[in-house]
């Protein structure tokens, strides 16, 4: 087949993976738009399987396959509570995946470089390509490379470091080796010494020297960052991921790689930034640093925390006409999504106003708590963003806090010296009554103290999550 | 102690201070009673009923006064009654002490303590002995009773086989204890029921009695009512043109007017103007609760009743509890009793009189031969003091407009600047790198233009999808891998069957679980 099929392909398969992502927009133009995907990417391969170029095509079929009955199998039992460590583990594949096709540009170069120029039309695929660019092209082909493969490096280290803290297999507690950013600046020097000296030489080595001081940085970088900050370390492994396709792209001369890279990669980057922009925080200050650098001590939080039972909370769902739930990371933690959504029917048949408010940054992924209540069946027209419901909450009779403590925190807004003044929050404390569920007395996650559980018309309500809004489903004629 | 009560000797008073329901009461705090013989003759209760409580019956007016320690009455005491007062002796009644000076000295000549009953503070733990207020809810029921026996229509609206009556228009002016008692009565027989009031906080109230409240067109801060004790304070020329020009505006709607409005130590404010009677329809009665302080409207006579030259009936009584006797002294006994409640805190029969106690202290106003009045400030706050509202400065539309292109002009610099940094960037590049280069470059660039454009209309709810089905496609690297792996040495092919195995594992999870997920969400 001619280059121009393959051009064709790449630019329909192009407009069908922007489709996807602008299909997103809205719950039922998504269910639509993810075929879009699907098509897109089943025809990108297909094009450059029977393009010019590639060779080994049974091969690589096969692996396609193996490759997707894992992930199909992957795909089909993963909780929804997993998803979290779902993403990042994939991150981690496209990063290594970037690695290597990196490398084999590299040794493809080199073995085309070593070449007697008139033995070039022997030459097939992507050595072809490699052989007909001038001086100037392959240098920054190898820049392009040497790009590709540290940001995939950082990527696949990073990723695999997210996806631990997310699975609970590393200590979700932001810690740095002594030295702390330093040795990121030694590792990024390190790699920008091996820049200069793999253009001299072409070597492989300060390549591969190159590639270690990269894992360093991705393993380093997300061991700083604590668990709370996840939502933003995710998207932007994310960004990484598709700067990295971005940039192998280049250095292949493909252009449906850079679109699709630059698409992901600026995809993962506004999340980042809507993330950092639901914490208040800037962008710098998630990945340097964690909590509490700046700020001043925290505000005496005065009064006491005052436990109510189940019987409690069922009257006064009974009695109350509108209902809002706050759900965090808590839910997810104790599986509680299900009874949650029972209790919603519940309280729904009885004719009671019963929504749910999300924080932009409750749970550890973007859109985290959308994605356990959808399953849970909670209907999504009920399910409100920030913005939409916080000024409901003066009207509001009950609002019940599942497992959530930082963006239900009144310190945002009242104390300025709190290291989280100024985040938005949800303003869960104007509501007539609100019930906290959670497991203990602790400040959770992020070690601020919260003056919400100290409010006169809050009453904590210990319990696991799972269990004791299980309990309110049985009380609850 | 002995408490005694005289008969009233005022003309037309009708109220005795002590019933024989609060005898009882008062003989349980220890306390003897004796009232002057008839003393509650006019309220309906005899002798006998007195005696069958307990209460010991005195000939003359001279020998209860020289019985009793604590004389209760309703009336400021005449200046013979006056003398009759002794040292030590405490008298409990209204007194006016602010416009009665000559009788206070009287009284400390005497050497009497007296307590003024008006005096007692509007703080909620004096409730129980507020007998103004008890006095003015009798005075606004009284008030619609008495317009309605000069009303000649229903006060409710029907449909008779007769024919249709529509239903009374009532306005009450002032929705002070008076006056709220005034709409409950008349909303509860029927009439379509206005008020209005200076203060704007009390519209909640008004609404809450079945009432309208009647808003002026004017923007003035008005003056708390927290901040003298609940009561209306003096208002300004303007707001009180606006006042007026409101209510001639309804005044030919309104079949009944009811005015209660009163400024302490004042003369009462004339806010019914002789034109707002000429337009009001004939037979349209005006009781006017003001009238001892010279009345809310024009025309008003005090204890008389007029009838304009149009038709229009002013009442200008001035005893409204007084006619009602019964219920007037069965509140003012309790009132009176409360107090000596408060004055005898151990039960025991003897008066402790703690010029600590805030209540009591405000109430006296002689006291062993000296004069306690005015007493001073109250320790406490009678009302709580609104919390002032946040003012939003209301901005003019020119403000707003120019705000608009203020933000404006400051969104096309930074959209400006941006692209001429983008545009001096890319030049830049492009000086330096090769036309191939470029020609990837700006295809990179535009991706990443429409990927900014298309991810913010992304949902926020559906982020999580989003991740993963980028996650899925940012796995075209396998496009790389496919095209290496067919060329080259072992290692190549090596790494590129890996990346080509990874890159399948991501493409088919990405995309199966972005479904999965994507299902699940449902309407309701």
């Amino acid at each position: 087949m001619e280059f121009g099929f393959t051009t064709a392909a790449y630019v329909v398969s192009a407009i069908l993976i922007i489709l996807s992502l602008g299909g997103l927009s809205g719950q039922e133009s998504a269910k639509r738009a993810v075929w879009y995907g699907i098509a897109g990417m089943a025809l990108a391969i297909f094009a450059t399987l029977i393009g010019p170029g590639a060779g080994l095509w049974l091969l690589s079929l096969i692996l396609i396959a193996a490759g997707g009955l894992i992930g199909w199998y992957v795909a089909k039992k993963v909780e929804m509570t997993e998803m979290p460590q779902l993403v990042a583990a994939m991150h981690s594949l496209v990063g290594l995946a970037a690695v290597f096709v990196g490398y084999n540009a590299h040794f493809e170069l080199h073995h085309v470089l070593g070449m007697d120029p008139a033995t070039y039309e022997g030459l097939k695929g992507f050595a072809a390509i490699l052989a007909h660019k001038t001086p100037v092209e392959q240098n920054i082909l190898r820049v392009e490379l040497f790009l590709g493969v540290f940001i995939g490096a950082v990527t696949f280290t990073g990723s695999i470091i997210a996806y631990g803290k997310l699975a609970g297999k590393v200590g979700s507690k932001a810690t740095k080796l002594p030295g702390g950013h330093l040795l990121n600046a030694g590792a990024a020097a390190i790699a920008v010494l091996c820049l200069i000296w793999y253009f001299s030489t072409g070597g492989f080595f300060p390549l591969f020297l190159m590639t270690l001081a990269a894992l360093f940085i991705g393993y380093h970088l997300i061991m700083g960052i604590g668990g709370a900050d996840m939502p933003v370390v995710v998207s932007m492994l994310n960004s990484y991921s598709g700067w990295a396709a971005a940039a192998i792209g280049f250095s292949l001369g493909n252009d449906l790689l850079i679109v699709v890279g630059a698409l992901v990669g600026s995809s993962g980057a506004i999340l980042s930034y809507i993330m950092c922009k639901a914490m208040n925080r800037s962008f710098v200050s998630v990945i340097l640093g964690g909590f509490g650098t700046t700020a001043g001590p925290a505000m005496e939080v005065e009064g006491e925390q005052k436990p109510i039972e189940v019987d409690g909370v069922v009257s006064a769902l009974e009695d109350a006409d509108s209902v809002i739930i706050v759900p965090g990371y808590g839910m997810a933690v104790a599986q509680a999504q299900q009874n949650v959504a029972e209790l919603t029917r519940k309280l729904r048949a009885k004719g009671k106003n019963v929504r749910f408010a999300i924080h932009p940054v409750a749970g550890r992924l973007p859109g985290h708590m959308n994605v356990l209540l959808a399953e849970a069946k909670v209907p999504y027209d009920i399910v409100m963003e920030m913005d939409e419901i916080n000024e409901d909450f003066p009207d509001t009779d009950v609002v019940i806090v599942i497992g959530s403590n930082d963006i239900v925190n009144p310190a945002a807004q009242e104390d300025p010296g709190s290291p989280i003044a100024g985040m938005p929050v949800l303003e869960v404390w104007k509501a007539k009554q609100v019930f906290v569920s959670k497991r203990g007395q602790g400040t959770g996650y992020s070690g601020i103290e919260n003056p919400l559980f100290y409010k006169e018309n809050t009453m904590m309500y210990y319990g696991d999550a799972k269990s004791s809004i299980g309990d309110l489903v049985t009380k609850i004629s | 102690m002995k408490i005694g009560t005289p008969r009233e000797v005022f003309e037309g008073e009708a109220r005795v201070a002590m019933t024989p329901d609060s005898a009882l009461q008062l003989q349980k705090l220890g306390h003897a009673c004796i009232i002057e013989t008839g003393a509650g003759d006019k309220a309906g209760f005899s002798d006998a009923a007195y005696k069958e409580a307990g209460v010991e019956v005195a000939e003359s007016r001279e020998a209860l006064y020289a019985a009793a320690d604590v004389i209760a009455k309703v009336r400021a005491p005449s200046d013979e009654e006056a003398k009759l007062l002794r040292k030590d002796q405490t008298l409990i009644s209204f007194f006016n002490p602010a416009g009665n000076g000559e009788l206070l000295e009287l009284c400390k000549e005497q050497g009497a303590t007296v307590l003024a009953m008006e005096m007692i503070p509007r703080i909620s733990r004096a409730q129980k002995m507020d007998a103004l207020s008890s006095m003015a809810n009798i005075a606004g029921y009284r008030a619609v009773i008495e317009a309605g026996n000069n009303y000649g229509r229903f006060f409710t609206g029907q449909i008779t086989a007769a024919g249709k009556v529509p239903p009374a228009k009532v306005l009450i002016v002032g929705a002070g204890v008076a006056g709220l008692a005034a709409i409950g009565t008349a909303t509860s027989l029927g009439a379509i029921t206005y008020a209005f009031d200076v203060r704007p906080e009390v519209a909640e109230q008004v609404e809450s009695m079945g009432a309208e409240f009647v808003y002026l067109d004017f923007e003035e801060e008005q003056a708390d009512g927290a901040s003298s004790g609940g009561y209306a304070s003096v208002s300004s020329p303007e707001f009180r043109e606006a006042q007026l020009a409101k209510f001639r505006e309804i005044a030919p709607q309104m079949d009944i007017v009811i005015t209660t409005a009163l400024i302490p130590n004042r003369p009462a404010p004339k806010l019914w103007l002789e034109d707002m009677i000429a337009s009001m329809k004939p037979g349209s009665v005006i009781v006017d609760l003001a009238a001892e302080r010279g009345g809310n409207a024009e025309g008003t006579v005090p204890d008389e009743r007029v009838v304009t030259d149009n038709g229009v009936i002013i009442i200008g009584y001035t005893d409204f509890p007084s006619r009602m006797a019964a219920q007037a002294s069965s509140l003012y006994s309790t009132n009176v009793r409360h107090l000596l409640a408060d004055l005898t805190p151990e039960k025991d029969g003897v008066i402790n009189h703690n010029m600590e106690d805030d209540v009591i202290r405000s109430a006296t106003v002689t006291r062993e031969g000296e004069i306690t009045f005015p007493p001073p400030p109250l320790k406490v706050a009678a009302i709580a003091a609104q919390k002032p509202k946040p003012k939003e400065p209301e901005l003019t539309p020119e403000e707003k407009r120019a705000q608009e292109v203020a933000a404006f002009k400051k969104q096309t610099k930074t959209q400006v600047s941006l692209i001429v940094i983008g545009a001096v960037l890319l030049l830049a590049v492009g000086l330096v790198a090769p036309a191939s280069f470029m020609q990837h470059f700006i295809v990179f660039v535009l991706s990443v233009f429409v990927g900014f454009q298309v991810i913010w209309n992304v949902s926020h709810s559906l982020h999580t999808p989003l991740m993963a089905v980028t996650n899925a496609i940012s796995s075209i690297i396998i496009l790389g891998a496919l095209m290496q792996i067919g060329s080259g040495s072992w290692i190549v092919i090596l790494l590129g069957a890996l990346s080509v195995f990874m890159a399948g594992i991501n493409i088919f999870g990405g995309f199966l679980v972005t479904r999965r997920m994507l299902a699940m969400f449902q309407k309701s």
